[in-house]
């Protein structure tokens, strides 16, 4: 399996690595997206796959099974892809916001020098 | 049980969840976010006195032994950051008390300002690289909503920017944590510093430190990794970047300072490769710094200069040099945090932040001149203020180890840190405002009642200010301090022994035997 899922997580990666270089807004989202799961699928190889059985504790050996699955990255790859997912939600909303502001989904747009800043944009309100 | 560890985590927290039960009044925001910063700081000095006098603290979550469970570790090195950050927090946390508009206090800004407080705190005081990872996340979740708060295209630019660079940087930390649990079969700091030497792979070790590096450096904005920063931080409102300025980049100074001391202490590569960085960011920084005409864009130049000071330390890696960086990385948080400030009343006065429509200042408006002037004489180096001490110590550091190129390196961007400083004095403080450009002299300097003269908001740049001159003063007892923890850093028995007993090293003998055996 580890020799399936390495070429796997390796064309994520590069692919991921590829998008992001590029200038447009949606494809640095798709490559984002596609650097988590990347992530995620290396520590789960990484770890080491295996036909555990679960890790319950045996209440009369106070000891896990023989050949007990490793919960650790599992609980890892859980908190990263809810913290990814959430992430990611966000940068799709701002990623929105950025296109209805500038008119454009280049990121190598920029504000001139002396552009507003919310120091004037607040200085006469209650 | 040190339970109360965790209320430098734990108050802001709760402070910002009972703003959110609150968010019907604007009063009990305002309360609620100044009572969650002032908190934090009486709990961090706290903590520094408890450090002080019986050493390293620990704190296993839950109870659970040391590698099974994750520990909060408070050696002198996490107390001493954890002091001046908060104290640097509360004092931006304060001015945004005093100027945040209805619009944005509506929509939670005090909430995630005390989940920010509280995220840096843990990464601070965690011992644990996965919950490093969460606080890490905790804390620029809180930040990118901070930062995109606002009406303004330029605004949603910079933290488009912002939140791209940091994603990136952290998928490389997860993959390291990722390779370090591979490697060893723990996310324990203490547990791996015992375990990374015995994995026998170096180029495996080697990638786990490129990773590891790559991202704190990316997140502490360490040339290469460095452009998200100037583009970014000089675009929200300046309460934002105050807060922004002084905390966010020393948190992964922090962590890359834990992982190279802890993990990879005797590799001469590691040690390199970070003290190349640090002269690289100290140069482009500064240089970066001298065509700018945005005065919080200008400081935020300043910020990723002044990174290369702290990672200098690290590099050189002496008790000595680990000691000026915990030193500087306390009076940048303080001095950094002033001068942010300070530009934010600027801008809240004149209505721009750009050099060359402003002037004048010295003659309307005393009180901040002198704020400046010494934050910014800080900031450069001169004696006898606290970056003169700072960056002494690691001078000091550099030449007792005869590296003359970083040392060079150092006090020439010390000069150039001068001639930006000069550079802002004369162009909004000192020449006369110029021609056609209208005062531009705001109403309202602060969202509070009427009656509140308008001065208070200089207050918390003024105390930030004073804080420092104060240390440059009180150098002597507060170094001691910081050596004690540059000494704990390059002895790294110190931290490990303190998570995991006394019998660590033994422990793992026997259990490395046994694992041989069973291999057998």
């Amino acid at each position: 399996m580890e020799v399936l899922l390495a070429p796997v997580v390796g064309i994520l990666f590069a692919a991921a690595t590829y998008l992001l270089l590029q200038r447009s807004l949606g494809e640095t989202i798709i490559g984002l997206a596609l650097l988590t799961n990347a992530a995620n699928l290396f520590i789960f190889v990484a770890a080491g796959l295996s036909k555990g059985v679960a890790p319950l504790i045996d209440t009369e050996t106070g000891e896990p099974p023989p050949g007990a699955a490793d919960p650790v990255p599992q609980a890892l790859i859980l908190t990263a892809i809810v913290i990814g997912f959430g992430v990611l939600a966000f940068f799709i909303t701002l990623a929105y916001r950025y296109h209805r502001l500038t008119g454009t989904d280049d990121l190598e747009w920029i504000a001139a020098d002396d552009a507003p800043t919310s120091g004037e944009f607040e200085s006469g309100e209650p | 049980m040190n339970a109360w560890l965790i209320l430098p985590i734990a108050w802001p927290l709760a402070a910002g969840a009972l703003g959110l039960a609150l968010s019907g009044s604007n009063t009990a925001q305002r309360l609620i976010a100044v009572i969650g910063a002032v908190g934090q700081l009486v709990a961090a000095v706290v903590l520094l006195l408890t450090v002080n006098a019986q050493g390293t603290q620990v704190l296993h979550m839950g109870s659970w032994p040391a590698p099974f469970g994750i520990s909060l570790v408070a050696d002198h090195f996490a107390s001493f950051v954890l002091v001046a950050g908060s104290l640097a927090g509360c004092a931006s946390v304060i001015f945004a008390a005093l100027t945040v508009g209805r619009q944005r206090l509506t929509h939670g800004y005090f909430v995630l300002t005390n989940v920010l407080l509280a995220a840096v705190a843990g990464a601070f005081l965690t011992g644990d690289l996965f919950n490093l990872y969460v606080w890490f996340e905790v804390m620029l979740i809180a930040s990118f909503v901070l930062l995109a708060m606002g009406p303004y295209p330029r605004q949603a630019a910079g933290a488009t920017n912002y939140v791209a660079l940091n994603l990136v940087a952290s998928a490389t930390f997860l993959v390291g944590a990722g390779v370090a649990y591979a490697l060893t079969g723990t996310l324990n700091f203490a547990d791996l510093a015992l375990r990374l030497p015995l994995v026998e792979s170096r180029p495996l070790v080697l990638i786990l430190a490129a990773l590891l590096i790559a991202a704190f450096a990316s997140k502490a904005a360490a040339y290469p990794l460095s452009a998200w920063l100037p583009s970014s931080y000089h675009t929200p409102a300046p309460d934002v970047s105050a807060l922004f300025a002084g905390l966010l980049t020393k948190v992964g100074v922090y962590a890359l300072a834990r992982s190279v001391t802890l993990f990879f202490p005797e590799d001469a590569l590691v040690r390199n490769v970070v003290l190349g960085l640090a002269g690289l960011t100290m140069l482009v920084g500064v240089f970066g710094a001298l065509a700018q005409f945005n005065m919080r864009r200008l400081l935020s130049f300043h910020i990723a200069s002044q990174v290369g000071y702290m990672l200098m330390g690290l590099g050189l890696l002496t008790p000595l040099a680990l000691a000026g960086t915990t030193f500087y990385m306390a009076q940048h948080m303080i001095t950094k945090t002033a001068l942010f400030l300070v530009a934010g009343v600027v801008e809240r006065r004149t209505g721009t932040g750009y050099l060359k429509r402003l002037g004048g200042l010295y003659r309307t408006n005393l009180a901040l001149t002198v704020v400046f002037a010494l934050a910014a004489l800080s900031l450069a180096g001169i004696p006898p203020f606290a970056g003169f001490v700072a960056k002494f110590t690691l001078v000091r550091a550099g030449t007792a180890v005869e590296s003359w190129v970083i040392v060079g390196i150092s006090i020439v961007v010390s000069l150039l840190t001068l001639m930006s400083m000069v550079k802002i004095w004369n162009e909004a403080f000192w020449k006369d405002r110029p021609e056609g450009e209208v005062e531009h002299d705001a109403a309202r300097m602060h969202a509070l009642p009427r009656s509140v003269p308008r001065w208070v908001v200089i207050l918390p740049a003024g105390t930030l200010a004073l804080a420092s001159v104060a240390m440059g003063f009180a150098a002597g007892p507060l170094m001691e301090y910081a050596i004690a923890a540059g000494e704990e850093l390059a002895d790294r028995s110190v931290y490990i022994e303190a998570v995991l007993g006394e019998d660590a090293w033994a422990d793992l003998e026997t259990m490395t035997v046994e694992a041989m055996e069973a291999s057998r």
